[in-house]
């Protein structure tokens, strides 16, 4: 073949966060929604020109197969605890860094719900990613905070039903905190959602830039196997019983925050 | 500033950390060690220091993770209760690698207890408590001074060793004055933290570090399997077994009763075996000061014909139980314990005067 000058432009590809993956396959189940989130988030790092000063603080559950997955600087803190570690290394860097936590649903909002609570109270200048897909999945799909009414898990064999409580709203619970700068809940199910939680998650990381305080995208994410469904059935199930559950958008965006997210995402 | 001070032992833990070049500290409040998180409260923001009160004990633990992974030394304080929360944190500690130092005010267990003083966390302190696989040094200071000392000692073992370092205090040391002799400790230098999580821009190479909690879990360059993981937690640990012991030896060589004490008991003891020699009792001491690893070898050297041991502990016996194990069916091991405090409510005492009174018992045998 010889060079006939035609000119390349890529329109496509991966960002260069991904690891090469030779011994390593991706640990995820096939028809996961998690690797697609973790994806968003290094577009937007790249992007932002960030991935020099990020640090990607890890939980426990799925989201754990992320410290072998991306090329960025990472801690890997106990069950819950990411938001208590990022505080710590977001305080102690104490430089321009661009710290965030990626965190299951289990992990974030039932064993760290304090830790997350209280990172939003102390307006921490971090962003928390929470990727919720309804259940624990690396245990086998038990009941979490986050589960719908109507969906199964191994632990509620006959569908959640208002017995077992109801699921918790994480972004418009954390938009009522003083020390919340922004809060968004986006989906992995289709290019457009992607998308546009991709933006949420630049404005996100906006928020952090210019210290406004506690930033949080959640993401829903399908997990076909401890569903019980195919790939395309669980995106089924997520449009119509996840997302009328957990409704898509933004629950905050403090006042000058926009215009300023806006400029820095430019 | 003055080179001495008259200071309580827990402010004497602050200058111990500050001398060290401690750069964050992370504390939640519990009785007796109040005063720590409230000095570095006060000083550190103005030393441009990072102070940050936690959620919970398991918060404090989890966020000296996060200040540890990045490079820098960090410590937080405690007391029972909330060294219990900890537990999880230090197994975790431990995995990761991660030097830091946690200090351990005792106070009366079990559950609630008293906030008054006990010897109470010996066994979880230096057996863990946490998911089980691992060992952490703990120094056991007996006065003002060696609780400041014992600070930069503490962070430079735990730098050395990558592994988290406990110093046993308790509300007897934490609460009483005694005059400090401010100075810098040297020690050997230590390579640089090469490993520490920075961001990718802020490493020579440009690569990427990591601190996990998932070391033999999640394979890594460094150990492939989980057990090459475990065998280089076996080789640090008989290291530190090898090198790390500590004790102070007091009359031990022609004694025919040796007191085995620590913290606040020792100075206790201390006080009982000079009234004991005044009174022509050949009685010598032997303070272990790393309590893990504790001073077997110590013991056994001195373990002769005729010799006996009288440990005394405030709390029901723990430290007793590795006096025992070192000492075998050799000697005689005695104890004296809480039940011997002066009186029933929580601020009883082990007084001197009632330890003469057991090695008098021993002696007159």
């Amino acid at each position: 073949m010889t060079d006939i000058g035609v000119k390349k432009e890529l329109v496509a590809g991966r960002p260069d966060l991904w690891l090469r993956m030779e011994n390593n396959p991706i640990p995820s189940c096939p028809g996961c929604h998690e690797p697609t989130a973790m994806r968003a988030i290094l577009e937007a790092l790249e992007e932002l020109d960030a991935v020099g000063d990020a640090v990607m603080v890890v939980g426990v559950g799925c989201s754990f197969a992320f410290q072998s997955m991306v090329d960025l600087d990472y801690l890997v803190c106990a069950h819950g605890r990411p938001p208590d570690g990022a505080s710590a290394v977001k305080r102690v860097l104490k430089g321009d860094h661009v710290v965030f936590t990626i965190q299951g649903d289990g992990d974030c909002i039932a064993i760290g719900a304090g830790a997350l609570i209280n990172a939003a109270a102390r307006a921490e200048k971090i962003t928390i990613f929470m990727l919720n897909n309804a259940n624990y999945g690396t245990t086998g799909g038990q009941l979490a905070p986050t589960t719908p009414l109507g969906h199964v898990t191994s632990t509620t064999p006959g569908g959640r039903t208002p017995a077992h409580g109801y699921p918790v709203r994480v972004p418009e619970l954390l938009a009522t905190f003083q020390g919340v700068a922004y809060t968004a809940r986006g989906a992995m199910n289709s290019p457009a959602n992607y998308q546009k939680t991709k933006g949420y998650i630049k404005k996100a990381f906006a928020a952090q830039r210019v210290s406004l305080g506690l930033s949080f995208v959640e993401m829903l994410c399908a997990c076909p196997p401890n569903w019980h469904m195919t790939p395309l059935d669980s995106l089924k199930w997520l449009e119509q019983t996840v997302i009328p559950q957990f409704p898509l958008g933004e629950f905050k965006d403090v006042q000058g925050a926009s215009g300023k997210t806006q400029e820095a995402t430019r | 500033m003055a080179d001495r001070l008259f200071v309580q032992g827990n402010e004497a833990v602050a200058w111990g950390a500050v001398s060290a070049g401690c750069e964050a500290f992370f504390g939640y409040p519990i009785t007796p060690q109040n005063e720590i998180t409230e000095w570095f409260a006060r000083e550190f923001p103005r030393m441009g220091r990072v102070f940050l009160q936690s959620q919970s004990e398991t918060g404090s633990i989890n966020m000296l993770h996060g200040a540890a992974a990045c490079g820098v030394r960090a410590m937080t304080s405690t007391s029972g209760p909330g060294w219990g929360l900890m537990q999880e944190g230090m197994s975790n500690l431990a995995n990761a690698e991660l030097p830091c130092v946690v200090v351990l005010v005792q106070r009366g267990g079990p559950g609630a207890g008293t906030t008054r003083h006990a010897q109470m966390d010996y066994a979880s302190a230096t057996h863990g408590g946490g998911a089980g696989g691992y060992r952490n040094i703990v120094l056991a200071p007996a006065s003002v001074q060696e609780l400041h000392d014992f600070m930069p000692l503490a962070f430079h073992l735990a730098d050395k060793y990558r592994n988290p370092v406990v110093v046993l205090s308790d509300a007897i040391l934490g609460q009483m004055a005694e005059p400090l002799e401010r100075k810098q400790l040297e020690f050997e230098p230590l390579p640089p933290k090469d490993w520490a999580v920075l961001g990718k821009a802020h490493h020579a190479d440009g690569k990427r570090r990591g601190i996990s909690i998932g070391q033999g879990f999640i394979p890594n360059p460094d150990f492939p399997t989980y057990l090459s993981f475990i065998d280089h937690l076996d080789k640090k640990t008989k290291q530190m077994r090898q090198d790390e012991v500590r004790f102070e030896a007091l009359n031990v060589e022609s004694a025919r009763l040796i007191l085995v004490a620590y913290g606040s008991m020792a100075r206790a003891c201390q006080g009982a075996m000079e009234m004991a020699r005044a009174e022509g009792l050949d009685v010598g001491m032997l303070r272990p000061i790393t309590l893990w690893p504790f001073p077997s070898q110590a013991i056994r050297r001195n373990i002769r014909e005729g010799v006996q041991f009288l440990v005394v502990e405030d709390s029901l016996g723990q430290m007793v139980e590795d006096v025992e194990t070192a000492v075998g069916e050799r000697a005689p091991v005695h104890f004296l314990g809480m039940l011997a405090r002066h009186e029933p409510r929580e601020m009883g005492m082990i007084f001197p005067d009632r330890i003469l009174e057991k090695i008098k018992e021993i002696c007159r045998k």
